[in-house]
């Protein structure tokens, strides 16, 4: 956890506080920087992200947290005009690596939208569809278990288990946004990225999606943005925030929440910017 | 010039209302103290309609039984006993003589005196008519203006009046579509039947020879109508059309919409889309100059007898006359798929084609499918590349190498040339479009339903 600190760039220092009992760190960011075109949106972000817990990013609109979150697992590719530079490592193998495998890479690094985004098809198709492009089952049974294991993981399934094949666009707001839980589990990946999961639901779906996350922990690195910093204080165990495209602190959730070093920390969570 | 008169009365009319109520009703609104609950210009609208659609009425009531009463007038002008001594052919001839000297066009050979005494008369009843007509509607206009204007008050809705005026309007542009195809269907219905006295339907729809013999004399020189291999000429070259559009379109909208770079789209969507601005009959020629001789080389090549005006050839350029429709169509419906999903699916790690392939077309598919039959039907319509192409040759072969003729092109021939409506052999041509229109229907139909069962299941 210490060794970044020496790393930030000269025009800009992120505060860190190191944690302890955080779980060993697989994921980690080394001086990102996210262009637009000619329009710098991310400046020199470096974070580790410990596995098996939640770190969350927030801050107030347009400062990057979801950029960044993008960059871990190479959406940007997919924006015209994005440039990234730095690096990402897992496991000490660089994302941005000229023989990576983007499609493979998203396949370890699955992701979860602000909106619910289930395919046109049925609940069943819809979380078997990772897992049949990657062949990862060798049998129809075999597909069905993992569909099964994945709605369960979701805590989805004994709402859907007698509807399987009927269209997954037709359940609930909160359900839907399980079902793509779901289908991101469905095809096994270690670190599962959330980008604002519960900006779209009301209260009771947000609830129950957090308790997801809080099972989720056990098994996959998960990284959320959240607009809500009572959501960050509820479900994360590390806490960075953004502001105008860069990393001004990170830390364990309970001291940023707490006891925040830096002044924009505080006066964001306290309110008084954003 | 008279309906010059009558337009520029309507005008002055129109402005004098509108100025009534506008004025009136900030005069009420003033004098009483209280708030209009429209603003003046609605008040104004309000009178002018008022206004308008009596006078109007009654114009448009002398407009549709205006000529049936001259005509009366101008049969009752002929003096009886000359009457008695003509046929009703004669006195329906006679009536539209007295029509044509009254209006000032002239007519062959001198007028008789009786005509050119009825005649006058006639003039001078269609101007006394004229007249009343006029003078009606303004009288009725002015009356019905002081009556709106005397019921202004401040409390008249006259906002929410003209609203529902207005949406009436809207409701009657949209009735005048429906009744259009509602006259082309019943006239070319009418015609049909009257097509059908001459030939048995079951002759027509069932029969496989086309063999109209072009004879207006005689009773046994009718020749055969069988409708079979004009069908199966148009479903043949639209079906070779549409092996050919279908692919290349749909793969054309494919890189447009999902791997064309920005730049390279704005370039090449409108070039495509320059295919769909040539004349058909350029793509005629260009089928008969140049892909008919090419067709038939490569067949030689091969060994293969192709004709240079077949079926294949028709079918190919008609193919390239409509990958516009589909390319483009299809590019647009593929670009409405919300980026959320292609990134769900991307997240998950799809490759590009796979996204495209399991989710991006299914989710598009009722589209898609809706564009395919609006293509199906403009490739069964087409008629100049067929005319060219495709040999005109009505007879039922299953080989597309072969010439064949298309519902459409039997039309054109049926109705070029000397056609007095009275025989079948241009009657037929009525018959055809309605086969014609009803296959159109029963693919719009066909589309529709296909939408809507796609529709339930994805949304």
């Amino acid at each position: 956890m210490s060794a970044t600190e020496t790393q930030a760039s000269p025009v800009h220092q992120t505060v860190r506080t190191p944690d302890p009992n955080a779980h060993p760190a697989r994921l980690k960011a080394d001086a990102v920087s996210v262009f637009y075109g000619e329009k710098q949106a991310l400046f020199d972000v470096s974070i580790d992200l410990p596995e098996k817990s939640v770190s969350a990013f927030i801050g107030p609109s347009g400062c990057g947290k979801s950029t960044f979150l993008r960059c871990i697992n190479r959406m940007n590719d997919t924006i015209e005009g994005a440039r990234v530079a730095g690096k990402i490592t897992l496991d000490d193998h660089n994302l941005y690596d000229q023989s990576l495998d983007v499609v493979e890479l998203r396949a370890r690094i699955g992701m979860v939208f602000q909106k619910p985004n289930p395919f046109p098809k049925s609940i069943f198709e819809n979380v078997a569809y990772g897992p049949k492009i990657h062949g990862l089952a060798r049998s129809k049974a075999d597909l069905e278990e993992i569909v099964i294991t994945s709605l369960q993981k979701a805590g989805l399934f004994e709402e859907v288990k007698d509807r399987l094949h009927q269209p997954g666009t037709g359940l609930s707001g909160g359900q839907q946004q399980r079902l793509c839980i779901a289908r991101a589990i469905a095809v096994g990946p270690e670190v599962i990225l959330m980008d604002e999961p519960c900006s779209a639901l009301d209260p009771i779906a947000t609830a129950i999606i957090e308790e997801l996350i809080d099972e989720l922990r056990s098994n996959y690195t998960i990284i959320i943005v959240t607009h809500s910093m009572q959501q960050a204080a509820r479900v994360s165990q590390k806490t960075a925030f953004f502001h105008l495209g860069k990393l001004i602190e990170e830390g364990p959730t309970e001291e940023i929440f707490t006891n925040p070093r830096e002044k924009r920390t505080q006066d964001y969570i306290t309110g008084r910017i954003g | 010039m008279n309906s010059f008169v009558i337009a520029a009365m309507l005008l002055v009319l129109l402005g004098l209302a509108y100025q009534t109520g506008w004025s009136r009703s900030r005069a009420v609104a003033q004098s009483s103290g209280q708030r209009l609950h429209s603003r003046p210009i609605y008040h104004g609208v309000w009178v002018a309609l008022w206004v308008v659609i009596p006078a109007a009425l009654i114009m448009g009531l002398w407009a549709l039984f205006g000529p049936g009463v001259a005509d009366q007038f101008a049969r009752s002008q002929i003096p009886a006993e000359i009457a008695a001594g003509l046929e009703p052919g004669q006195i329906v001839n006679a009536v539209s003589r007295i029509k044509a000297i009254a209006s000032g066009f002239g007519i062959i050979g001198e007028p008789q005196p009786f005509e050119a005494e009825a005649a006058r008369a006639l003039s001078q009843f269609q101007l006394y008519g004229f007249l009343i007509v006029i003078l009606a509607a303004a009288i009725i206009g002015i009356g019905a203006l002081l009556y709106a204007r005397g019921r202004i008050v401040p409390g008249l809705r006259a906002r929410n009046q003209v609203e529902r005026v207005i949406t009436l309007l809207l409701l009657a542009c949209s009735g005048v579509a429906i009744l259009t195809t509602v006259g082309i269907v019943a006239s070319l219905l009418v015609e049909a039947i009257r097509f059908f006295t001459f030939i048995n339907p079951l002759d027509f729809f069932f029969g496989t020879v086309w063999n109209p013999r072009f004879s207006t004399t005689g009773t046994g020189a009718e020749g055969d109508y069988g409708l079979i291999p004009l069908l199966w000429g148009t479903i043949m070259v639209a079906t070779i059309a549409m092996l050919f559009a279908v692919p290349v379109g749909l793969m054309a909208a494919i890189y447009l919409s999902q791997y064309a770079h920005p730049r390279v789209r704005n370039v090449v969507k409108p070039l495509i889309e320059i295919l769909a601005g040539i004349p058909t009959i350029v793509y005629g020629f260009f089928a008969l100059v140049t892909v008919g001789p090419f067709l038939s080389g490569l067949g030689a090549t091969v060994g293969l007898d192709i004709r240079a005006t077949s079926a294949a050839t028709a079918g190919l350029v008609m193919g390239i006359m409509i990958i516009p429709f589909i390319s483009s169509l299809s590019d647009d419906i593929l670009r409405q798929v919300p980026q959320s999903l292609r990134d769900g699916s991307l997240g998950l790690g799809a490759t590009q084609s796979e996204t495209i392939r399991r989710v991006i077309l299914p989710a598009a598919l009722p589209g898609i499918v809706g564009a395919f039959l609006l293509a199906v039907s403009r490739a069964i319509g087409e008629t100049m590349i067929v005319v060219l192409a495709a040999g005109n040759s009505p007879v039922l072969r299953f080989n597309p190498f072969e010439p064949t003729s298309t519902v459409t092109v039997t039309i054109v021939n049926q109705l070029t040339g000397d056609s007095d409506f009275a025989g079948p052999q241009s009657l037929v041509a009525f018959a055809l479009g309605l086969t014609l229109f009803v296959l159109t229907l029963i693919l719009n139909v066909a589309a529709l339903t296909i939408v809507r069962r796609f529709r339930e299941q994805y949304d």
